[in-house]
């Protein structure tokens, strides 16, 4: 086979896909809805990189790691759990992800906002120490906006100061 | 060749950047109707003689009769027209006084109605026997182009003679502004203090349970009344801050999933980022000319301190310690900025030059200090006592702490306009409810806003312009 023509066939594709890629849709697809959409059950089990994937390889308690008043370091107990999201994440090298950084109410609100998005930041940077890639990684900050245990006592602060890994379908 | 390119790239630039703009919209509600312009009018020359009351000026008794109109019109106003709309504008100046803990006013529901003529020349006999030591009259008139005239005079019963006049014209709709600057003016001439009642407050409208709260940008008049809803509540918002010159709201959304500040603009009912960076930002304020804006930016989990012009272009960055430097509070004139870090380990107070230059704590209590608030007469700092969770204030070098309130946990303080009165927000244990409340600088007179559901962050704009 002649292999001028068969590059000059490829080129021609490329362009011609090329083409219909740049051609402006007429009408713009509606936003995408705010809530996340419940993971499909397929007779395989959940999809790779879905969040009930994630939690069936490495465990619901390993998700979260938890913060003293304030602090926003990575102990021994954290790096633990931390180390079970890295294998997740390197063995499927396709997922990308968002840790939510997260305070107690005792706190005021601005301050809980800069200190949710620290605690997040600590998470991620342990993460991108042990090898996963920095740009697979999103942090926010929910501050005292979304607590998950709901009483005004330690018990419950100590379960709200937290960063929670989820993962982006 | 080259022309075709540039043409297709801007046919699929220009709906991305039109997406993008609906979408940094799409939290907003109708836009609201801006405020008319309410002008001071000449009243001619009153007497301005001394006040004879030397006692408590909480025991100052003050008659409110309904105001006097010269022919009962029709007025969009009120649908009774001006008769009807003159004892209103009573009820509202007496709840004013009233519900702000200042002097014993009693309300028109209550008093004979002066006729029109007697606005000018008050008929004393009437009044001396109410117990009041002070006797407001005032009229309104509808004029032809469908505005209102407002009058407003406050007489010394002791004396018999008048103390202090004024009159404003007012578009219909805004005839609550008529009131207040009537109050206002009585509490100015009897108390010597700056006036406070003509402005507004942004909030947070809070609704739904503690785990999944629904929180709106709204805004109401000082007194709680022309409430209205700014965002449908679809996205989070939180923290927010009028400008001066009240044409426009800084707040925090969650409206693209991430914590940003943006500039809603009232006249348009649209909104744009403070800075365009894909980095969380917190915590705006408007410096006192309105030319600046102050907001907070984490880059890799540390925050600090920017200013911006408030016509955009490019930030200056004001703080560069590690740590949460957060907030910021401008100094009435402009020069100075106190916020809060916790360099030190915890959050503390700090004041800067209003260039970043010169940074020093001034909170050594040994209690945590946060969003600190510089009060708009300039000798008083209030803060977040955030490790009792109460309201105080401090001199401006840190000295002088006082503690004005004992809730389960009070936070954010905002200044009245002429920086006698202080409201924030007190959350409940356990529900974790939250409600605006106010108490005097003295910390007396704590009460309740009512707000129509829940309500936090409270904002006191200036006196209106």
């Amino acid at each position: 086979m002649n292999t001028r023509v068969a590059t000059g066939l490829m080129l021609a594709s490329t362009i011609a896909l090329a083409a219909c890629q740049k051609k402006a849709p007429e009408e713009l697809p509606p936003p995408p809805a705010e809530t996340t959409p419940a993971p499909t059950p397929a007779p395989s089990g959940p999809a790779v990189g879905s969040q009930q994937h994630f939690v069936d390889a490495v465990g619901q308690q390993n998700t979260v790691v938890y913060f003293d008043t304030d602090r926003f370091d990575i102990d021994a107990e954290d790096q633990t759990k931390l180390q079970r999201q890295a294998q997740y994440f390197s063995q499927y090298s396709q997922v990308s992800f968002t840790i939510e950084g997260h305070a107690d109410e005792r706190g005021t609100r601005e301050y809980n906002l800069a200190l949710g998005e620290r605690r997040a930041n600590s998470a991620k940077n342990y993460l991108v120490s042990v090898g996963i890639p920095a740009n697979r990684i999103r942090t926010v900050s929910y501050g005292k906006e979304r607590p998950v245990a709901l009483g005004s006592n330690e018990a419950s602060w100590a379960q709200n100061r937290r960063a929670a890994t989820v993962t982006i379908n | 060749m080259k022309y075709v390119l540039i043409a297709a790239a801007a046919l699929l630039a220009a709906p991305l950047y039109a997406q993008n703009q609906a979408a940094q919209n799409q939290d907003l509600g109708q836009p609201i109707p801006e405020g008319g312009e309410v002008e001071t009018i000449d009243e001619g020359e009153g007497l301005s003689g001394s006040v004879s009351f030397e006692g408590n000026l909480d025991d100052l008794g003050i008659a409110i009769p309904g105001f006097a109109t010269d022919r009962d019109v029709s007025t969009p106003a009120n649908s009774s027209g001006t008769a009807a709309l003159g004892k209103e504008l009573a009820r509202v100046i007496t709840a004013d006084l009233r519900n702000n803990g200042l002097f014993k006013p009693t309300g028109p529901d209550a008093l004979p109605q002066p006729a029109f003529p007697e606005i000018t020349a008050p008929n004393f006999p009437t009044w001396s026997n109410r117990g009041a030591e002070m006797l407001v009259h005032g009229y309104v008139r509808g004029r032809t182009d469908g505005k209102l005239t407002v009058g407003c005079y406050l007489y010394d019963m002791a004396l018999q003679s008048e103390l202090v006049r004024e009159g404003w014209v007012v578009p219909p709709a805004d005839w609550r502004r008529a009131a207040h600057k009537c109050a206002d003016l009585i509490y100015s001439r009897l108390s010597g203090e700056s006036p406070f009642f003509d402005s507004r407050v942004a909030y947070i409208a809070e609704t739904g349970p503690k785990d999944n709260r629904t929180k709106r940008l709204a805004i109401m008049d000082s007194d709680g009344a022309n409430h209205r809803f700014i965002t449908t509540g679809r996205s989070t918002a939180l923290t927010p801050r009028y400008s001066p010159d009240y044409k426009k709201l800084s707040y925090l959304s969650y409206v693209d999933g991430n914590p940003r500040i943006y500039v809603y603009d009232i006249g348009t009912g649209r909104q744009t980022l403070i800075t365009q960076s894909t980095n969380p930002t917190f915590a705006p304020r408007w410096s006192p000319d309105g030319n600046w804006l102050l907001y907070s930016m984490a880059v890799g989990g540390n925050t600090d301190i920017y200013r911006v012009s408030a016509r955009g272009g490019e930030s200056t960055r004001l703080t560069d310690t590690p740590g949460i430097d957060i907030g910021g509070s401008y100094s009435p004139d402009g020069s100075r900025i106190v916020f809060e870090s916790d360099r030190s380990g915890a959050q503390q107070c700090y004041v800067m030059n209003a260039d970043g230059t010169n940074q020093r704590r001034i909170s050594f209590g040994g209690s945590r200090c946060a969003t600190p608030e510089w009060s708009p007469r300039g000798d008083q700092i209030a803060f977040t006592n955030s490790s009792s969770f109460n309201i105080s204030v401090m001199t401006p070098s840190g000295g002088s702490v006082r503690v004005l309130t004992n809730g389960w946990q009070d936070e954010a303080p905002t200044w009245a306009p002429n920086g006698r009165i202080i409201q924030f927000f007190r959350t409940e244990r356990n529900s974790g409810k939250a409600t605006l409340y106010q108490v005097d600088l003295t910390g007396e007179n704590l009460r309740r806003l009512p707000t129509p559901v829940d309500a936090s962050d409270p904002a006191w704009g200036p006196i209106l312009p």
